[in-house]
């Protein structure tokens, strides 16, 4: 009886937080009453490990089961039958202290089922967790088990069966070292390799010619943000750059040694070096293939995390995926993760009985219980036909039919798409757009990210679905008849017991939607999104801080405009046009400058005033308001602003333009953050006072208004329409973009700020670039009439 | 040849289809045999020498005044109102009225030795006037000796500096004034009266009020008691404006009024065919007809309203009379009607009019939807004496793009009101009691009234109070050819077409109503016996 051989027995769990981990942690609290446990977990920046045993796996409804079982005495329970102790597998001497060192020495059964188990994860840190993992926690059991004179414990290694995935056909239950089928380098050496790869990346990442594609790289994705979000952004790409050169690098040995990815190969090594270090340790290793949703304990479907397959069919679901490759004869091997835990718990509890030669066992479906890639599909593809999900506008999203062409066409269909998406993209991003082009804009970029997703998971995945590899379980078969019937019954992991239609249709596709969060019935969603709730918060009466941009937000026009209007104001219609002229030529290289710095723009601009009378420039600034300002704004900007005062909001304008031109703005606000030009004998001499505030300025300036007011940043809101406002909308609790350019459009809808589409008001007068249409008879007042630039 | 006076044409099958006015559009719409149309008199000749007039009227006022001239002397302080941008309709070509009257009584006050002189614009709650459009009403001269010097000032409803209480009637109605006015030795009103609502008291105690003042007549209940406020003797707006006036008398600056009056020759030669009787219209007036309605169709909005605005009536005037503000009156409605009535006999179930491009409100500017309502429901509908042309619970059919669509600098709280106030109810009262405090102190629109080119905060209510009468009276109003979105925010119906607007009337009307049309512009007023 298992029950009774886990007796009183003390186990300890790696990976408890993980999706195994967490089945397992579950199922000998509620299977086996009597067993104590000990759980290694990594404590976090902000989350001991005791709390992350409350948090992230008690509170997990894997656990409302054993909940409702033993009702008010849930706590309790498990208070005194879990010890969390805090340590870490990619640490030498797995970080523990004296204490926790001490509880751990203690175990009896020590089950290391912690891994990365991404498909994707950079080579080194796949080799420091997967491949030295398993060697620290033998190192570490046995130095423990001699300094507290305890007896060496059973370690059950979680592996995997992909790591004979290298087979056409069965890849038999034995160590990875007494395989004929396997290509097995010296782990030490791969050890080796790893660290000095991570090391060679970021040598070769500091390199000139690095350093400027990644600048050239923020300044595309960003614009002109100001220093500070650019160079965090340029080191943002370098990093990235890293990290995907380490996970090319990873797969592209896994594959030259003949696995599909750097999760099979790290975890082949890992069983050898793991039989190397075990040293009198008694080793079992588990070998489940892909993990999926429970078949029945705790209860059919459930399933933590979003995983392999779950975002394939999911993406399949909404019609994101046309095709995927596969062998439609071919076996997927799934198994579901209670039949992994029971396997492992029978392990446990069964033992080897003496040191001897690592047992393995492999909880896989392939062999035992075939089911073919071709009938997945289908039953998806039924499924999600009498179940469709619904897109966000509530209409049924119909699946596509998937004809199984080869991995390497659908890889060069998805990159191919990529690359135009993103050519597009590039294109888009350069010309001045607004509104709904802009928005265009954006709606390409999610396109080019999800065919970017695709591709990523037809190279993750599809070797998983085009594996010749089977993988039979005899030793597990023997183990498990070898049982008596209560345990076969209470801990079954044959999977002859799957009725796989079944599975599919009801246990796990059902649980994989729910997971997804996805839309299942038609019609409007009634839950709110994030930008309807920051909506909602963003006019309700607290005291809030509302700081506006000019530019794009209130008003359709710039500083040029401004400017040429005061300069055409007394001239005749000859030099007028003349100067709109002059201003249109210079147009492209104005755009440039202003791309590079605003500050240099604002600088460089503003030294046309020079010269020009302060006093009768100022009372022309009062007809720009209407002939410019109101007649160019959009009045649900002004009426948005409205709206703020009238709640008690404190109401900010921060620009670049001159004080004197957005003075008749004031009634709106309780500040008004502008540009003074110095001024000599009456004169504009053409320099600016103080620093403009942009990029970075404006985010300090705002930040010091809250503090004066005591706000915190969520109760900071504001309205932006560039990426040169990045700094401003990303210190604000809830940022609004208006009218967004596509760079911030696209950044806007990734991450949930509400967008604002102000329409100038209809059937107000239009004009390409604005000139005074008045005159008084007398000559410019503005000397600068040669607008070259210096 | 005299000109014709005002006609009542019965529709039979002969008659050809009917000009309509569709806003910045024309078309032809053929009504139903039975349809009575009603066409205004034919322009009255104009004063020859408008000149020698002014200086006749001015020396030999009417009612208890003096000539102009004895009234003058060195030393004193001269102010000269003058009507606003909403006068005359469409703008009329050089020189203007107000031109022509100010440039005879300031050749006067010079003569006088009078060198204390300041020129307002009585603005009342309109837009301030731009540099251009105060030159166009004035005429160099005039503007180039007073503009540049501080001295042509507009009337600031909202500046408390230059706003002075003078009492309250004996209704308890407040009399604010224009300060500068109120302190002058005297006050000369320059006016032109276009319809019969404009002019006598009307003219100081609005034109140089504050919202506080004219509160007390431009409401619901006032406009609901008029009928029409086109027909001063039963006009609850004017006997307000009297009282008003009558205090002013007593108790304000001593008032020298000069009303003039013009004829309906509204559009330039080009645009003959606007003012001729479709039957009578020659190969001339039918190509161009023909050629303006196509380009009209064709033309983009912006094009559209700019060519449209830029159109200068050759209005002549055909009457001065100044001196004592109610003897001044009496005979300028005398020249109004002379010019204006018709008699009609008999309401109508259904009455159909043609908007124009232009009202008193949209000059250089935009006819948002509001206006629209305020200038069928309110204009025309109130060009009325005796009782209205269509019955109660009658129909109004009225044509008109009416499209969604404000000037952002002129009509900022229409913007507002249409957004906010038209979305939650049409109710005159209900609009009028739960918003138009908020909107008239507003301070933004106060800021834009002040010192940008905005109607004041509280002029779209005025505006849905000129048609609260109509409202009332009327059992539908379908505006056929309208924006639907905007038509249904007025509370209106909508129709695509003339007979679908028939068909939609039927329910109230019955399947064989009788129909008027107003034929305007040019203007005309119905008495209806």
């Amino acid at each position: 009886m298992i029950k009774e051989q886990l007796k009183n027995k003390k186990i300890a769990i790696t990976g408890s937080t993980g999706f195994l981990g967490t089945a397992l942690t579950e199922r000998l609290l509620r299977s086996v009453p009597e067993c104590q446990l000990i759980l290694l977990v990594r404590p976090t920046r902000r989350l001991s490990a005791q709390q992350r045993v409350e948090k992230e796996i008690l509170k997990n409804d894997c656990f409302d089961k054993l909940r409702k079982e033993l009702g008010s005495k849930f706590d309790e329970i498990t208070k005194s039958r879990i010890t969390a102790i805090a340590g870490d597998v990619s640490v030498d001497g797995l970080g523990l202290d004296q204490k926790d060192a001490k509880i751990l020495a203690s175990c009896d059964i020590f089950i290391h089922s912690a891994a990365s188990v991404s498909f994707d994860s950079p080579l080194d840190s796949a080799v420091n967790v997967n491949l030295l993992g398993p060697v620290r926690v033998a190192e570490t059991l046995k130095s423990l088990s001699q300094e507290h004179k305890k007896p060496l414990p059973h370690l059950i290694a979680v592996s995997t069966a992909y790591v004979g995935a290298g087979h056409h056909g069965l890849s038999p239950e034995v160590l990875v070292t007494e395989s004929k089928h396997m290509c097995l380098p010296d782990w030490r050496e791969e050890v080796a390799a790893a660290k000095r790869m991570r090391s060679d990346t970021d040598t070769l990442s500091r390199s000139v010619e690095n350093l400027a594609k990644f600048a050239k790289m923020a300044r595309e994705d960003l614009g002109a943000p100001g220093t500070s979000l650019l160079a965090e952004r340029a080191e943002k790409h370098r990093q990235d750059f890293i990290e995907d050169t380490l996970v090319e690098l990873g797969r592209k040995r896994a594959q030259a040694l003949g696995w599909p990815d750097a999760y099979a190969y790290t975890k082949s090594l890992g069983e050898a070096a793991l039989c190397e270090s075990k040293g009198d340790l008694r080793v079992s290793f588990i070998r489940p293939s892909i993990v999926e949703s429970s078949l029945e304990s705790p209860h059919a479907g459930w399933i933590r995390g979003f995983r392999m397959a779950e975002p394939v069919i999911i993406s399949y679901a909404r019609n994101m995926l046309k095709q995927f490759p596969g062998v439609p004869e071919g076996v997927i091997d799934v198994i579901p993760v209670d039949l992994v835990t029971s396997a492992i718990i029978t392990v446990a509890a069964v033992g080897p009985e003496k040191n001897d030669k690592p047992a393995v066992y492999q909880v896989s479906s392939s062999v035992r219980n075939p089911f073919r890639y071709g009938t997945l599909v289908n039953l998806c593809e039924d499924y999600f036909t009498k179940n469709p999900l619904y897109d966000n506008k509530g209409q049924p999203i119909a699946v596509p039919t998937w004809t199984f062409p080869g991995r390497g066409k659908v890889q060069a269909q998805l990159s191919q798409t990529v690359n135009i998406l993103e050519f597009a993209e590039k294109i888009l991003t350069k010309v001045p757009l607004r509104g709904e082009m802009a928005e265009f804009s954006a709606d390409i970029e999610e396109k080019r990210s999800l065919a970017e997703r695709a591709l990523s998971y037809v190279e993750l995945y599809g070797s998983y679905s085009e594996t010749e590899a089977r993988f039979p379980m005899d030793n597990s078969v023997k183990l498990y008849e070898s049982l008596p019937d209560e345990d076969k019954k209470e801990f079954c992991f044959d999977p002859l017991t799957i009725d796989w239609p079944y599975y599919v249709t009801h246990v796990h596709l059902p649980s994989v939607v729910k997971h997804a969060r996805a839309k299942t019935t038609p019609g409007k969603s009634v839950s709110l999104s994030r930008e309807e709730r920051a909506r909602k918060i963003i006019l309700n009466p607290e005291p809030k801080l509302a700081v506006f941009d000019l530019e794009q937000t209130i008003i359709n026009s710039n500083v040029v405009e401004s400017y040429a209007w005061l300069a055409t104001r007394h001239l005749g219609t000859g030099p007028k046009t003349r100067l709109a002229m002059g201003l249109f030529a210079e147009g492209m290289e104005l755009l440039k400058i202003d791309r590079r710095d605003r500050s240099d723009f604002l600088r460089y601009f503003y030294r046309r005033y020079e010269g020009a009378p302060a006093a009768q420039v100022k009372k022309d600034a009062w007809e720009l308001f209407s002939d410019l300002f109101i007649t160019r704004s959009y009045p649900k900007a002004i009426a948005r602003i409205r709206e703020h005062k009238k709640l008690g909001h404190k109401t900010v304008l921060i620009t670049g333009a001159l004080d004197f031109i957005v003075e008749p703005l004031r009634p709106l606000f309780d500040e008004i953050v502008a540009v003074s030009l110095g001024e000599e004998n009456g004169k504009f001499n053409g320099e600016i006072l103080t620093t403009p505030p942009i990029g970075e300025a404006r985010a300090i300036i705002m930040e010091e208004m809250a503090a004066k007011l005591s706000l915190d940043k969520d109760h900071i809101v504001a309205y932006a329409d560039s990426t040169s406002d990045l700094p401003m909308l990303e210190a604000a609790g809830i940022p609004v973009a208006v009218n967004p350019e596509p760079k911030l459009a696209a950044m806007a809808r990734k991450r949930g700020w509400p967008i604002e589409r102000w329409p100038r008001v209809p059937g107000g007068p239009k004009y390409l670039l604005a000139v005074s249409r008045r005159q008084l008879g007398a000559s410019t007042i503005l000397p600068t009439l040669d607008i070259k630039a210096e | 040849m005299s000109p014709r006076p005002g006609f009542v044409l019965d529709v039979d099958k002969s008659t050809p289809p009917i000009l309509f006015w569709r806003g910045e559009e024309l078309s032809l719409e053929k009504l139903p045999t039975g349809s009575r149309v009603i066409y205004p008199p034919e322009a009255l000749p104009a004063i020859k020498n408008p000149r020698e007039a002014i200086a006749h009227a001015l020396d030999n006022p009417i009612g208890d005044s003096k000539p102009l001239s004895e009234l003058l002397f060195a030393g004193m302080k001269l102010t000269i109102a003058f009507d606003d941008i909403s006068l005359p309709l469409p703008p009329m070509q050089s020189p203007d009225n107000r031109q022509l009257v100010i440039e005879e009584v300031l050749s006067r006050a010079a003569a006088a030795g009078v060198d204390d002189v300041v020129l307002i614009a009585a603005l009342a709650l309109h837009r301030r006037m731009t540099d251009a459009e105060l030159r166009h009403a004035l005429g160099d001269r005039v503007f180039d000796s007073f503009a540049p010097y501080g001295l042509l000032l507009q009337h600031d409803a909202e500046d408390p500096e230059n706003i002075v209480k003078l009492g309250e009637t004996d209704h308890g109605e407040t009399v604010d004034m224009n300060k500068r006015a109120a302190e002058s030795d005297l006050l000369v009103y320059v006016n032109i009266n276009l319809v019969p609502m404009d002019g006598g008291h009307k003219s100081v105690a609005t034109g140089l009020a504050s919202y506080e003042s004219i509160k007390f007549h431009h409401n619901v209940k006032t406009m609901r008691h008029s009928k029409s406020f086109m027909d001063m003797h039963n006009s609850e707006l004017h006997t307000s404006n009297w009282r008003m006036g009558r205090f002013i008398r007593e108790n304000g600056p001593k008032i020298f009024q000069i009303e003039t009056t013009l004829n309906t020759n509204t559009f330039p030669s080009q645009f003959r065919f606007l003012e001729r009787r479709e039957w009578e219209w020659n190969l001339a007036d039918r190509i161009s007809y023909h050629t303006t309605a196509l380009s009209m169709s064709k033309s983009t909005i912006d094009m559209k309203r700019n060519i449209l605005h830029s159109i200068k009536s050759p209005h002549a005037m055909t009457s001065v009379q100044a001196g004592e503000v109610e003897a001044v009156h009496e005979l300028t409605l005398k020249n109004v009607f002379k010019q204006q009535l018709v008699t009609v006999e008999g309401q109508t179930d259904i009455v159909t009019m043609g908007l124009p491009y232009i009202g008193p409100y949209n000059v250089n500017s935009i006819m948002n939807p509001i206006l629209v309502a305020c200038l069928s429901l309110g204009y025309f509908f109130n060009m009325y004496k005796n009782r209205p042309v269509v019955r109660k619970d009658g129909v109004a059919i009225i044509f008109h793009t009416t499209d969604w669509a404000f000037h952002p600098v002129h009509h900022p709280s229409y913007i507002d009101f249409f957004e906010q106030v038209l979305s939650e109810t049409n109710n005159p009262l209900e609009i009028e009691k739960n918003y138009e405090e908020s909107f008239a102190r507003d301070p933004w629109y106060i800021h834009l009234y002040r010192t940008s080119h905005a109607y004041h905060g509280v002029h779209p209510f005025y505006m849905w109070y000129w048609a609260s009468h109509a409202m009332e009276h009327l059992s539908q109003v379908i505006i056929v050819g309208g924006n639907p979105k905007a038509v249904h925010r007025l509370g209106f119906k909508s129709a695509s077409t003339f007979n679908d607007a028939m068909e939609m009337a039927e329910d109230r009307v019955g399947r064989d109503p009788t129909i008027t049309h107003l034929h305007m512009p040019p203007l005309l007023m119905a008495e209806v016996i």
